[in-house]
């Protein structure tokens, strides 16, 4: 505060001034900033509500309920008739739910003989023991005839009432865990034999009709395939088609057109693309349906202009001088691009191509066309086997009725986000790193 | 010769000829005349020389073997009469040809003693993982086995003309070396050209978009009137009306239409105010700081999914407005689970940052000399932005409002989830509607015949869409580019 302003206040109060609207004027200035500050904070709190609802939805999905049993593989269950080893397929076929059930029944001290409580049983692990304890005889026969102590996952709905996700208050023919199963349930849990572990099958599992034997692993895989492709064919293509237009072509109708063509295919709508997909790669060129490769193909045409408009700008933004320097030293053209301009641009060019990456892994709808919603498995060995992609694993998930489904679409979700959170931060860091101003 | 090897070895004699014609143009520098390019032009032009032309040989011979190989197996069918077993010639040949790829997997010794009828054939394939379909004829057998070697004598053949091609290349490259050889101009040029085509691939896409979804519109006028589809307020593509006779229903596009244009309105109705208040708070107001902060968060907020905004819609959102509503009331909910209100709401939250982003760029390529002659005047800067930056701003903001519309009609995952699937014509915001683009989804998801009109309307509504979206984008960005011109 200077003497100035004290001055002019000791003459304001002497004379009093015309009313120009000043207060009304500067009430109107708080406001519209109030409005932009409101703005603001509409944005960031639905990114923060979004979040958090998500989060806390999706972070049990990362630990998995399994009961530790002693299961012994009992000759008469597996193998009743002795045939083993001259038929191999009896060790596929065996009754393997018997054997964790039987152990079930020895660990709880049921009554063999109880019908009713082995009915309720039933419900209590996962139909996925058969798969497990049958690969573990697959592995070693020799494992017939002895005790082995084996962690087996508990059944969606006990993994949901062990997690505590479940309302007990509701009465007990209303809801999927009978008191039963729940008082089987708190004594394995006293025991320690009942316990959350780190779910990595959320990561290697492929698709299942049972929540807790269902994960992304052929997601991820075909995600993985699918963002190859597009490095390999979008970045190549789009900077050597940027480079066409920004240092070669010369201004006419035909460089017209393509800009006109590059700036409106970025705005096409993406389902669009998978609707070109279909018709030009599936149906005119017979490629397989739900391949990564297809959708490598149609995210490629994707992500094209992204990349070229990024990397336009970043050669753009290279100065003149180092042309006319190359130039002048006596570098052809070609070797000025090749061996000055591009490397100068090069951070630019990356980021842009991280941004087009991160867009093409998010991406659902056209995938949704070329018939990537589809029921897999088995991992995919090649890209041109049936694959899903991540976003299109959730949107599967989304569609199922079971909650442990949409805790499950919520990890994913998660798992999403780190990716693409990933990648952004990388461009930004590029960025900050690497960005000269000439 | 399968068309993998023969490039490998394409690429491989390429390869050898880059060395030798390095290794040549090296020794023939004896210091007496000054090489025209340095020697690993010369290196590089034998090599396009022997792989290029041998590329496109490669290209033509697989395509025209292809088709060579559809004639063959034509010829060789036996002449379809009423009482043929399979319904049309060209699943005839798919299916030899399924067959043939499928005795591809046998080995030798099962070839020689080649069963003559399916039944036994059957089972020997599906031990080699290979499924063929159960209307596969017993006459198919010998034509896929002299298919399949007529496939190997042509692949042998093609595979020895590329390959001679390639080495023929690589020769006279090799010979026209000497110092004052112009390698770099020829290797140059070639580089340009492939310059040239990597950028036309923008118009091919755009040629093949229009091109593709054309075709399969006019082939779904054939039998849906373009009246009906065009004006239609009936959405019941499974529904057959007594006595129009077949599986036809009614494509009626205004419901579908009306139903896109209500959830963009909404989502424009969120998006542009608040977008634009922001760009203008952190042009003109926030502190660097504060923008350091701010901006990457909406940015981060435009980097998620549309996906996570479509189930947090209905998963959340949706729940929580029909909940809201029916304590409001405190009986029945008005707002429904999917209505056109939450699809809009959330479809506007992700155009924030596509709005303020635009509009950023836009405020801030008004002129200093503006701003600072109405502050220098004594507005405040409120006055300022309102009757300087904002008129001045107004076409290129015109343009970003056109652009996010254009994002908006075409946006997916979040009205598929969000949206509803009902084809209504209303005007109660609350209720479910549903857009253009759920009903692609919808009718190109699961099981796809690809000439009923159920799907091939799908096409129909994606070419609509695109018309749509490519009117508004050319307008917008005329707008935005005319508007950057006019400060530059």
């Amino acid at each position: 505060m200077t003497d100035i302003s004290m001055d002019t206040m000791v003459r304001a109060a002497a004379h009093p001034r015309r009313d120009i609207g000043l207060k009304a004027r500067y009430a109107a200035e708080r406001r519209f900033r109030i409005y932009g500050v409101v703005a603001i904070s509409v944005g960031l709190a639905f990114l923060a509500i979004m979040l958090i609802t998500i989060v806390s939805k999706g972070y049990t999905a990362f630990w998995q309920t399994t009961v530790s049993l002693p299961i012994s593989f009992d000759e008469k269950v597996i193998d009743p008739s002795g045939k083993r080893a001259t038929d191999p397929s009896v060790l596929i076929k065996a009754n393997y739910p018997k054997l964790a059930e039987n152990a079930l029944v020895a660990k709880l001290g049921i009554n063999p003989d109880d019908k009713p409580a082995i009915k309720q049983l039933k419900g209590f692990l996962s139909e996925g023991a058969r798969v497990q304890l049958r690969d573990i005889v697959a592995a070693d026969p020799s494992v017939i005839g002895t005790t082995r102590d084996v962690n087996i996952l508990a059944a969606a709905n006990l993994d949901s009432a062990f997690k505590g996700q479940i309302d007990l208050s509701v009465e007990e023919a209303r809801r999927k865990v009978s008191d039963q199963q729940i008082t089987w349930m708190n004594k394995l849990k006293a025991e320690g034999a009942m316990a959350e572990h780190f779910n990595s099958g959320l990561f290697t599992y492929g698709a299942s009709s049972r929540p807790e034997t269902s994960g992304m692993g052929v997601a991820i895989i075909g995600s993985f395939y699918m963002m190859v492709i597009v490095l390999l064919l979008a970045l190549p293509i789009g900077v050597a088609a940027s480079i066409y237009l920004e240092e070669f072509a010369k201004k006419n109708r035909f460089t017209d057109l393509i800009e006109v063509n590059i700036n409106n295919l970025a705005a096409v709508p993406s389902i669009v693309f998978g609707l070109l997909g279909l018709a030009v790669f599936i149906n005119f060129l017979g490629m397989p349906r739900s391949a990564a490769f297809v959708g490598g193909l149609v995210l490629t045409l994707m992500t094209l202009p992204t990349i070229i408009i990024a990397t336009r700008a970043a050669l753009a933004a290279v100065p003149p001088s180092i042309r006319s320097a190359a130039l002048g030293l006596g570098a052809s053209k070609m070797q000025m691009v090749f061996q000055h301009i591009l490397p100068l641009a090069a951070p630019g060019i990356l980021t842009g191509t991280i941004i087009g990456l991160a867009r093409a892994l998010g991406e659902t709808a056209p995938l949704l066309l070329i018939g990537m919603v589809a029921f897999v498995a088995d991992p995919p060995t090649t890209p041109f086997d049936p694959a899903t992609a991540l976003p299109v694993q959730i949107y599967m998930w989304a569609n199922e009725a079971e909650r442990a489904f949409v805790e499950r679409m919520s990890g994913a979700i998660i798992i999403l986000l780190v990716f693409l959170m990933a990648m952004n931060i990388t461009a930004i860091v590029l960025r900050r790193r690497f960005e000269r101003r000439w | 010769m399968s068309s993998l090897l023969v490039l490998a070895i394409v690429v491989a004699v390429g390869l050898v000829a880059f060395f030798i014609g390095r290794q040549r143009a090296a020794a023939q520098d004896n210091g007496k005349v000054k090489p025209h390019s340095r020697a690993h032009y010369h290196g590089w032009w034998a090599f396009l020389l022997a792989v290029l032309p041998a590329l496109l040989l490669l290209a033509v011979w697989t395509v025209g073997s292809s088709i060579y190989l559809d004639r063959h197996i034509h010829a060789a069918l036996p002449e379809r009469t009423v009482d043929s077993k399979v319904a049309s010639e060209a699943l005839d040949v798919s299916l030899v040809k399924s067959l043939a790829r499928g005795l591809r997997k046998l080995d030798a010794g099962t070839l020689a003693a080649m069963p003559a009828s399916f039944a036994e054939l059957q089972p020997l394939l599906a031990a080699k993982g290979v499924a063929l379909a159960s209307d596969t004829q017993d006459y198919m057998i010998p034509i896929a086995v002299e298919a399949n070697k007529v496939q190997d004598r042509l692949g042998l053949f093609g595979a020895i003309v590329i390959l001679v091609s390639s080495i023929a290349g690589a020769f006279y490259a090799l010979r026209q070396i000497e110092p004052r050889a112009r390698a770099r101009n020829n290797v140059e040029r070639l580089m340009l050209w492939g310059l040239l085509a990597a950028s036309t691939i923008a118009i091919l896409t755009t040629i093949g978009i229009v091109l593709s979804m054309l075709f399969q519109t006019i082939t779904f006028f054939e039998s849906v009137s373009p009246m009906r589809f065009f004006f239609g307020t009936v959405w019941d593509p499974r529904f057959s009306a007594a006595g129009s006779g077949g599986s036809q229903g009614q494509f009626g596009l205004i419901p579908l239409l009306a139903g896109t244009l209500y959830i963009a309105a909404v989502a424009l109705l969120v998006a542009v105010p608040v977008g634009l208040m922001s760009a203008v708070y952190m042009a003109e107001y926030a502190t660097p700081r504060v923008r350091s902060v701010v901006k990457p968060a909406l940015e981060l907020l435009a980097g998620i999914p549309t996906i996570v905004y479509g189930i947090f819609a209905v998963v959340t959102l949706g729940p929580f407005l029909r909940d809201l509503s029916a304590a409001l009331t405190g009986g029945s909910p008005f707002i429904q689970g999917q209505s056109i209100f939450t699809a809009g709401l959330v479809m506007g939250v992700m155009l924030i940052p596509v709005v303020s982003s635009l509009s950023d760029d836009i405020i801030t390529a008004v002129p200093r000399a503006m701003r600072d002659g109405s502050l220098g005047l004594g507005a405040t800067r409120s006055e300022t932005i309102k009757r300087v930056i904002l008129p001045a701003a107004l076409p290129g903001i015109v343009g970003a409002i056109l652009l996010t519309a254009s994002r908006a009609i075409g946006e997916t995952m979040i009205v598929v989830l969000a949206a509803g699937v009902a084809a209504n014509l209303t005007i109660n915001p609350f209720e479910a509607m549903t857009t253009i683009t759920v009903k692609i989804v919808n009718q190109l998801t699961g099981d796809l015949e690809f000439n009923s009109p159920q799907t091939l309307v799908a096409f129909a509504l994606g070419l609509t869409l695109f018309a749509l979206t490519l009117v508004m984008n050319i307008v917008a960005l005329y707008i935005v580019r005319k508007y950057r011109e006019q400060y530059e």
